[in-house]
């Protein structure tokens, strides 16, 4: 077990750092002189080539590609100083490089943006986890009813609606019309954790409510096939009471394929609820990242993009580290 | 008559276990119907059934797929979705009516008065439990005692259905065990409480040959010990020959014989017992010789055939006056045997036919030495 997280650890690095190499070197080859969105920041627009020059010189974007993102690599592990435009900054490790527009480190700014990406994703995971799969045993367990019926109607027909409408509808009723929620935002929780609850209940329901749909649909399905192994007809053969027979036995089992999908989702959540975000006002990576395109403030998408993969192979890993929990045939070599 | 659930308030003061009235058998089936409402249609799956079992003695019930064999053992222990099922008729299992009973009344017999072992033990087993969870959890449900003392009980049970090391192999998972181990511990497991009555659903057909005698060895022993009756349903006639008293042969959801095992084994009267009887492999016979198997397939129950549901596959049907197997459904009456063997055919003959064309056919040696004495009572074959 120990050994195999090790390994995995070890090859999730590697991935990483091979994704750190294609972002960096989309500086380089990317379509734009990567110097010239910091000159048009820092001139309002107005950056002549001379400027453009200097700053090219200066921030290393004339020397080898391979040179640079050593020197790049370097700082992440003890920090550098670095180049930005004409002066230069202080960037102590993990120098992810520094905001075009802040000229603050970006290892800085991920630290106050990741909490509050991380308690929206952790909230509305847990949210569309448990309502998902309740509503989809309830399903499985009333399967052909009407009540089957009507909560696979309603799910597919919620999930229909794409995300950023039900969010813009429920901030427009929920926040602005009825007033209700009225702190929504990220207020951290180690100041003030009942509001960093109230600030963040409404997007929880919302991404969790709509996220959920499809988790319904999935663990109703998984949950249909295990109520008809044969292991339910021993359990209950045996006397067990059907509450035991479905949410020990039958629910265990359907398990196993909805945490493949929760730990996708989990990661997507992690790398940035764009809409979400954006509409209910939360300063989180999706934000960051959305708004470092815009201005293309390079530093800041090339993190994002690193923390999105460093979120997908942390949560495979997770993922498989559960299976072999739920999933006692599974074995980690 | 639809059964619902629950027409019975729970906690409600049932029959003593020891409620079985004079001359009442451990389990009588009567004029028992099950039928299953689909989008297709509504499937036949057992038409007026009746049985009963004695304490201590066991029943084969022999047919083919789909012939209501598991349909209607489930049945016994109300396994069946009361909401997708019509049923009709009587089980008195220890002097009480499962047909309707409620739910939570059934679970108090699930797996206490009966229990039940099913065909493949490694799906029958949940894969996630250890084996010893799932056998105490078996226990615990029916006993109000510790969680270290349930698990004393599963490994003793395993240790009583020769699982070596008994103590080490239950916190294995199933998969860990080879496949005559995984159903010695359905045994373990069906046994636990020391039931009545034992159902065991083609307990030996996952199992290699070898692996099947000694299961079957096991589950005599352990009758003998533990004096439960067992219903053993099987499409192996060897297993019958070895382990029944009594053998009932379905057809399409129907008895269509039944009586003392040497009776339906030796003077079958019925065209599908026949069959049966023909089709089991002869071990004497020459190695490339051929099977003889029933022609046609097995009936849809959505639409069971007229008459004998077995004519359109029976090659009998022209020494009947008429077209009386098309039309008309025999009734089960005594076979020419007299006795309690019965069986459900209109052919008026038919422990002639059977010594002068079936088992020549099956075991010419034998029906050659019974050549002088054909029709006689010591008929034993060896099957």
């Amino acid at each position: 077990m120990f050994a195999y997280i090790v390994k995995r650890l070890i090859s999730g690095a590697v991935v990483v750092v091979l994704i750190s190499m294609g972002v960096f070197a989309l500086f380089w080859f990317g379509p734009r002189n990567p110097a010239l969105p910091l000159c048009n920041i820092d001139t309002s627009n107005r950056c002549r080539p001379a400027i453009l020059q200097a700053y090219e010189h200066n921030m290393g974007f004339d020397d080898s590609v391979v040179h640079q993102y050593g020197l790049w690599a370097k700082g992440v592990v003890v920090g550098r100083s670095m180049a930005l435009g004409t002066e230069s900054h202080k960037c102590p490790a993990p120098c992810l490089g520094i905001d075009y527009r802040t000229k603050l480190p970006v290892w800085k700014e991920l630290t106050t943006k990741f909490p509050a990406t991380l308690s929206l994703a952790l909230g509305a995971s847990l949210m569309y986890l448990v309502l998902g799969v309740g509503v989809g045993v309830l399903a499985a367990r009333r399967r052909g009813t009407w009540i089957d019926k009507s909560l696979v109607t309603g799910s597919l027909l919620l999930s229909s609606i794409p995300f950023y409408l039900v969010a813009l509808l429920a901030s427009l009723w929920f926040t602005i019309s009825l007033g209700l929620f009225p702190s929504t935002g990220y207020h951290p929780i180690t100041h003030n954790p009942a509001k960093w609850f109230a600030g963040l209940i409404l997007p929880w329901l919302v991404l969790g409510i709509w996220g959920s749909t499809s988790y319904t649909r999935f663990s109703r399905g998984s949950m249909v096939e295990s109520l008809g192994e044969d292991y339910i007809r021993t359990a209950k053969a045996k006397g067990l009471p059907a509450r035991k027979v479905v949410f020990k036995h039958a629910l265990r089992a359907a398990m196993v394929p909805v945490v493949t999908i929760f730990g996708l989702d989990f990661a997507t959540l992690l790398a940035g609820t764009i809409f979400a975000e954006r509409i209910f006002g939360i300063e989180g990576i999706g934000k960051w990242g959305l708004d470092a395109v815009t201005v293309k403030n390079l530093p800041v998408v090339s993190t994002t993009v690193l923390v999105a993969s460093v979120a997908v192979v942390a949560s495979n890993l997770l993922v498989d580290l559960i299976y072999s929990v739920l999933d006692p045939r599974v074995r980690l070599t | 008559m639809t059964t619902t659930a629950s027409t019975t308030p729970a906690g409600t003061p049932e029959p003593s276990a020891e409620g079985l009235g004079a001359g009442e058998p451990l389990l009588a089936v009567e004029d028992l119907t099950v039928r299953f409402p689909t989008y297709d249609g509504l499937v036949q799956a057992v038409t007026g059934l009746s049985y009963r079992l004695e304490q201590g003695s066991t029943l084969g019930i022999v047919g083919e797929s789909g012939s209501g064999k598991s349909v209607s053992s489930m049945a016994v222990l109300g396994l069946h979705d009361a909401k997708r099922t019509q049923m009709s008729g009587s089980i008195r299992l220890a002097g009480k009516e499962i047909v309707g009973m409620s739910e939570s009344r059934l679970m108090r017999i699930r797996g206490k008065e009966a229990a039940m072992i099913f065909q493949d033990p490694l799906s029958a087993l949940h894969p996630f439990f250890t084996v010893g969870k799932q056998l105490a959890e078996a226990y615990l449900v029916h006993n109000h005692v510790s969680r270290k003392v349930a698990r004393k009980r599963a490994v003793e049970m395993l240790d009583r259905v020769g699982i070596p090391q008994a103590k080490n192999r239950v916190d294995d998972y199933p998969h860990q065990f080879s496949g005559g181990m995984r159903q010695r511990v359905m045994i373990a497991m069906a046994l636990i409480n020391d039931p009545r009555l034992l159902i065991a659903d083609e307990p030996t057909t996952a199992l290699d040959v070898t692996v099947q005698a000694q299961i079957l060895d096991l589950l005599q022993e352990l009758q003998r010990d533990f004096n439960s009756a067992i219903v053993i349903i099987t499409h192996d006639l060897g297993v019958v020959a070895e382990m029944a008293d009594d053998v009932l042969v379905m057809y399409a959801g129907r008895c269509v014989e039944y009586g003392p095992c040497k009776e339906i084994l030796t003077h079958p009267e019925m065209p599908y017992t026949w069959g049966l009887l023909s089709s089991v492999p002869d071990i004497s016979a020459a190695a490339d010789a051929r099977l003889i198997p029933i022609r046609g397939n097995p009936p849809s129950l959505l639409n069971p055939p007229t008459g004998c549901p077995f004519h359109p596959r029976c090659d009998h049907t022209d020494k009947v006056p008429g077209d009386l197997c098309a039309t008309q459904l025999p009734e089960l009456s005594a076979a020419s045997t007299g006795g309690v063997h019965i069986k459900r055919c209109h052919l008026a003959n038919p422990e002639e036919i059977y010594f002068t064309e079936i088992l020549p056919e099956i075991a010419p040696d034998l029906a050659e030495e019974l050549s002088g004495t054909t029709g006689a009572e010591e008929g034993g074959t060896s099957r």
